[in-house]
């Protein structure tokens, strides 16, 4: 039998890593929580999970080094998910911090929902990705959260999912998959997902490095 | 479209599930992870553990099961009773939980709800908010204390003020319909979904499916309940399979 994956997941902060960690653990992977940006450069599978707010959250990155190894992760094509937040914090800017950097993998910008719906959305909403994608497929996914991408990124294959607006909720490029959902907490359907990063994203490696050329 | 949440809720004691009319004559109702599971299983949306535990032991005893119960489960799980402070949010949520709800604390110091949506962000920042008719019949106040404890301070106004303590979720439970079988307060979960702009979970006095209908009609985001699925008497699926029928946007 194949030996479970060693799979980093970066502290951003404190909530929700338990949960993160059992969804790994669930989908075959020995995942273990780090601080220490050479864990992330050297493992082969990372995951940035989100939880809190874009400004504390870059901050913490870049007073770790982990954002420069996050970027150099993303050049080299490195299996990554970002989780939440953590989809957030590979855009540019946010409104929630105005004047923040983000780590400007995605050269786009995220948004506050309109005032039209309740604010976070919580619970359980329709993805339908690009018939394109290789990791994602249609269904209901978990979601926490009150801001949003409204737009992918050229590179990128979408999925999109509405709430009040069309907003983008996931992207893949890759060996890169990024969910503005909770994979870990979306039953089945999340788990499936989590499965088909860690089996299909080694071989997608060099896909991604040809796209950049 | 954003579905409509069917949540179970856990009364927990000493590591066992346990069930009774506010909170009085408390009976066993089996073991927390294996009936955490069993309700993913149904179709669960989400799940609510309260601890209903009063020691420290009782606490301690608390993480314990969130932590077992975080193993067996792939939906959001919700936990609250006895909260006072960030740093017990923190054992919560390290232990596995999404959510903490907060509730006689919050009343004693809305600081403690901005604490907890500072450190771990308001989408996980529940306020359980218990509410009981005014005795002279005019509006809502909050109780305290498992309902033991009236406090005088408005329901709606509270409400109001939670969320811009930075809660991102109330959970209301209607004091006087908790047990009785009789359905939600429709008047209450419509004033204070009326007043906030978060979801609002509706709780106390679910019987039937159609009980679940009415609460979703008057606003609710979603319906948590407890004995209606203990008792074995529907089951989340049948729930659903109810409530879609009646074209409520539900997870199939």
């Amino acid at each position: 039998m194949a030996e479970a994956p060693k799979v980093a997941v970066i502290r951003t902060g404190l909530a929700n890593l338990a949960s993160v960690l059992a969804g790994l653990r669930r989908a075959g992977a020995e995942p273990f929580v780090t601080e220490n940006p050479a864990d992330v450069q050297r493992t082969a599978y990372v995951v940035l999970p989100g939880v809190g707010a874009f400004g504390p959250a870059m901050e913490k990155l870049n007073g770790t080094g982990m954002a420069d190894v996050l970027r150099e992760r993303f050049e080299a094509g490195s299996p990554t998910l970002s989780v939440c937040l953590g989809l957030q914090l590979l855009h540019e800017a946010s409104d929630e911090n105005p004047g923040v950097a983000g780590l400007g993998i995605i050269p786009l910008s995220i948004r506050k929902f309109p005032d039209t719906v309740r604010i976070p959305q919580l619970g359980w909403n329709e993805v339908r990705p690009e018939s394109s994608a290789a990791y994602l497929q249609n269904g209901f996914a978990y979601f926490a959260n009150s801001y949003h991408a409204p737009a992918a990124a050229e590179g990128w294959t979408p999925a999109h999912t509405i709430y009040g607006v069309p907003f983008v909720s996931a992207i893949e490029r890759g060996a890169w998959l990024a969910c503005q959902f909770h994979p870990e907490l979306s039953g089945d359907w999340g788990l499936q997902l989590l499965k088909n990063w860690l089996s299909l994203a080694p071989s997608r490696v060099i896909a991604s490095e040809l796209k950049q050329c | 479209m954003l579905t409509r949440r069917i949540i179970p809720c856990l009364d927990c004691r000493d590591g066992r599930v346990v069930k009774g009319v506010k909170f009085q004559g408390l009976r066993d109702a089996g073991d927390p992870p294996t009936l955490a599971r069993a309700y993913e299983l149904q179709g669960a949306d989400e799940l609510v553990l309260l601890d209903v535990s009063a020691t420290p032991d009782g606490r301690a005893t608390a993480v314990e099961t969130v932590r077992k119960v975080r193993e067996m489960l792939s939906i959001p799980l919700t936990v609250g009773g006895g909260v006072r402070s960030a740093e017990n949010a923190r054992k919560l949520l390290e232990a596995g939980a999404d959510k903490v709800g907060v509730n006689t604390a919050a009343v004693e110091n809305p600081q403690v709800i901005r604490d907890i949506a500072d450190q771990f962000g308001s989408q996980c920042s529940v306020v359980a908010l218990d509410a009981a008719r005014r005795l002279d019949g005019d509006g809502w106040e909050v109780v305290v204390l498992s309902g033991k404890k009236r406090t005088g301070i408005d329901a709606i106004e509270w409400a109001a003020k939670v969320v811009e303590f930075g809660a991102g979720e109330i959970l209301l439970t209607s004091w006087d319909r908790d047990g009785t079988r009789s359905g939600y307060d429709l008047q209450l979960l419509n004033a204070v979904s009326r007043v906030t702009n978060v979801p609002v979970i509706a709780s106390g006095g679910a019987a039937t499916p159609q009980h679940l209908l009415e609460a979703l009609d008057a606003g609710a985001d979603a319906v948590l309940a407890a004995s209606i699925f203990h008792d074995g008497e529907y089951t989340v699926g049948t729930i659903k399979q109810f409530l879609s029928e009646k074209k409520v946007p539900i997870r199939p």
